[in-house]
């Protein structure tokens, strides 16, 4: 079982990869939509790419209003 | 089709269309791959009638208000139609805004039921605005788990009355519903929408884009939206069609759901549409060479060929590939709540799938203009509808001016707010705030707005004023919030902008410190109602006797000044 820390560096790491950031580049507590300047439908795409690697499913209300990496790990962290 | 003209509401219209289409397949749900509903208008039927004779052994009846606050999916449309069957007004909200947003728009519309889904009550549950919406005295919540704390709700599941409902009649005047077109912060705007204003509107608009027993419409735009209302429920329920709700709108699952259901129409935002031809553009330039020679050679003929109108047999011979990817059946992709880039309607246009672009307000009963495909023309919002009297106001000598409508579909007025109604309703003519002109051809082009709002390519209307709240107490003389446009006018209706006009105290800085605090204020709103840079003035806000700030004087001040150099990014 993961924890909450491992899950957090995992969702950074991929989101720089899926985005083509330098690793290391994103923080816990980055707003998405403004570091990476996407739109609610780029994050829907991150969002199945995030699913498909831990496992989960993340309804979409889960994840209504959530902005920040860490609250994302925190979500995908309650159904690991 | 049901002929409307024989029905007095929403209501009355829907009953019949149960019995008249009772075999035909009315509604599909899916979550990701997995089918979870198919319902015949029958079997509908008897999943609305047991929560309509609940509601009215719960006193909900003629005039009453109830409001629903849930994603696309089938209890949505139940749980409408069994408020209309019980004679009462429905209040739909968005459920993207906070819970804060919902209880104040809850307590505004006076609604005494709320329907709502387990994930979103168990926010709004927790929220401090409930106690301020005591109006709210029965919520029924769906799909709760078993071991769920309800905080007072009643499982919809189980809420089921046995026996017969008893119909209740309205009249054409009537409200049907209530729709917030905005107004979250400051002034709520309730558009009281009559059952005429719906049945107008659906006979206007299924002329042009209509519906029948076969057609499958996938509902995406939130149901609360007055357009997948009316394309979305009522329209093809009217008509015997089946509406295909998805759970999940991650792109992957949309694109899959177009050949697994063989949609006939959707409605997207501009964004999402310009995302679709994003993702196909790829693909194409993903072809090897001699393949995308021919393509495009393809693409070429049949925009010669559909110059003057549509030719959906043709293009799909020709554009074979491209069809099947959206099941071979797509006659029109409807697009609202936003104003589309011509270049992107042209795209698909040119691959054979017709865009619906129009132009519509809430405030007027959805559509106003439509393209009418004949030709199509990419640089319009199309013509006016059947029943849609255009009009505009104060031109400049280049046509330009305010556009105005007078139609049976425009709403009755703002709830509780006979001032701004006043002002928004001149002589019977809707005044919209948006800026255009009728061509030769009679299209309409628009050029920008006259108002203080943005709209965003989500589809988001937002007023200044609804999120000046958040920057409440900044430590500066003075705010205020302006949409750009509205200061420095662009005839564009694309790539608006909010920004915050400051004027700080005497020997004040814009220092560092602030512009963090600023941003991090507004890092508290949703993204999409983010203010985009900070404008400085050195001088007063004019205001009024009762120190409102006049923000129409303020911004002729601020015109002055040159908006490149004005605005400082956050």
């Amino acid at each position: 079982m993961r924890t909450l820390e491992q899950t957090t560096q995992e969702v950074l790491d991929l989101a720089a990869k899926h985005f083509q950031l330098p690793a290391g580049s994103l923080s816990p507590g980055d707003d998405f939509f403004k570091k990476l300047g996407i739109d609610s439908l780029q994050t829907l795409e991150m969002l199945s790419r995030l699913e498909n690697h831990f496992g989960v499913e993340l309804p979409d209300y889960e994840v209504q209003g959530v902005s920040d990496f860490k609250t994302l790990a925190e979500r995908i962290q309650s159904r690991l | 089709m049901l002929d409307l003209s024989k029905y007095q509401s929403v209501g009355e219209a829907l009953k019949d269309a149960l019995d008249q289409f009772a075999n035909e397949v009315c509604l599909i749900e899916t979550d990701r791959e997995r089918e979870k509903e198919r319902l015949t208008y029958h079997e509908f039927k008897n999943r609305a009638h047991p929560l309509a004779k609940a509601l009215q052994e719960a006193s909900f009846g003629a005039g009453d208000r109830a409001s629903i606050i849930m994603t696309n999916q089938s209890k949505w449309l139940i749980s409408a139609y069994a408020i209309f069957f019980c004679g009462g007004v429905l209040v739909p909200l968005d459920y993207k805004l906070t819970p804060e947003e919902q209880w104040q728009l809850l307590k505004h519309s006076g609604a005494t039921v709320l329907i709502t889904e387990y994930p979103i009550w168990r926010q709004l549950s927790g929220s401090v605005g409930r106690a301020a919406a005591t109006n709210v005295r029965l919520v029924l919540v769906t799909e709760a788990p078993v071991s769920a704390d309800l905080s007072g709700a009643q499982r919809w599941e189980e809420f089921r009355g046995s026996g017969e409902p008893v119909f209740v009649a309205r009249k054409r005047s009537d409200t049907a519903s209530i729709v917030y077109s905005s107004g979250t912060g400051g002034r709520p705007k309730g558009c009281m929408m009559t059952h005429e204003n719906y049945l107008e509107q659906c006979v206007a608009l299924t002329s042009i884009y209509p519906f029948w027993p076969d057609v499958r419409y996938m509902s995406i735009l939130p149901t609360n939206h007055a357009i997948d209302f009316m394309v979305g429920f009522f329209g093809p329920f009217t008509c015997g069609a089946a509406v295909v709700h998805l759970r999940t709108l991650r792109p992957e699952y949309v694109r899959e759901a177009f050949p697994k259901y063989k949609i006939t129409y959707v409605s997207l935002v501009p964004l999402v549409l310009k995302n679709l031809q994003k993702g196909l553009q790829a693909r194409f330039d993903a072809l090897p060479r001699a393949k995308q020679k021919i393509f495009n050679a393809l693409v070429a003929l049949n925009r010669a060929l559909t110059k003057s109108r549509p030719r959906p047999g043709i293009s799909r011979r020709l554009l074979t590939q491209v069809h099947d990817a959206f099941g071979g059946e797509l006659r029109a992709i409807i697009v609202g709540g936003a104003f589309s880039e011509p270049q992107t309607l042209q795209f698909f246009y040119d691959l054979g799938i017709p865009v619906a672009n129009g132009y519509g307000l809430t405030e007027a009963g959805t559509a106003i203009t439509v393209n009418d495909l004949k030709p199509f023309r990419a640089d319009t919002v199309g013509k006016p509808l059947p029943g849609m009297e255009l009009r505009i106001v104060n031109p400049a000598s280049d046509g330009v001016g305010e556009v105005s409508v007078r139609s049976k579909t425009v709403m009755a007025g703002y709830l509780n707010d006979p001032e701004l109604t006043a002002e928004t309703i001149v002589d019977g003519w809707l005044m919209t705030g948006d800026l255009g002109r009728i061509d030769e051809t009679g299209n309409l082009q628009l050029f920008g707005r006259k108002k203080n709002m943005i709209v965003t390519e989500e589809g988001k209307n937002i007023y200044p004023e609804d999120i000046e709240t958040v920057f409440e107490s900044l430590p500066v003389k003075e705010f205020c919030v302006f949409a750009a446009n509205y200061i420095w006018p662009k005839r564009s209706m694309t790539g608006e902008q909010l920004v915050l006009v400051i004027h700080l105290d005497p020997g004040q800085e814009y220092a560092e410190e602030l512009r963090r605090d600023i941003n991090s204020r507004n890092n508290r709103l949703l993204n999409y109602k983010r203010v985009h840079g900070v404008v400085l003035l050195d001088e007063d806000f004019p205001r009024t006797a009762s120190l409102k700030i006049r923000r129409n004087v303020l911004a002729e001040r601020l015109a002055k000044v040159d908006t490149a150099s004005a605005i400082l990014p956050l």
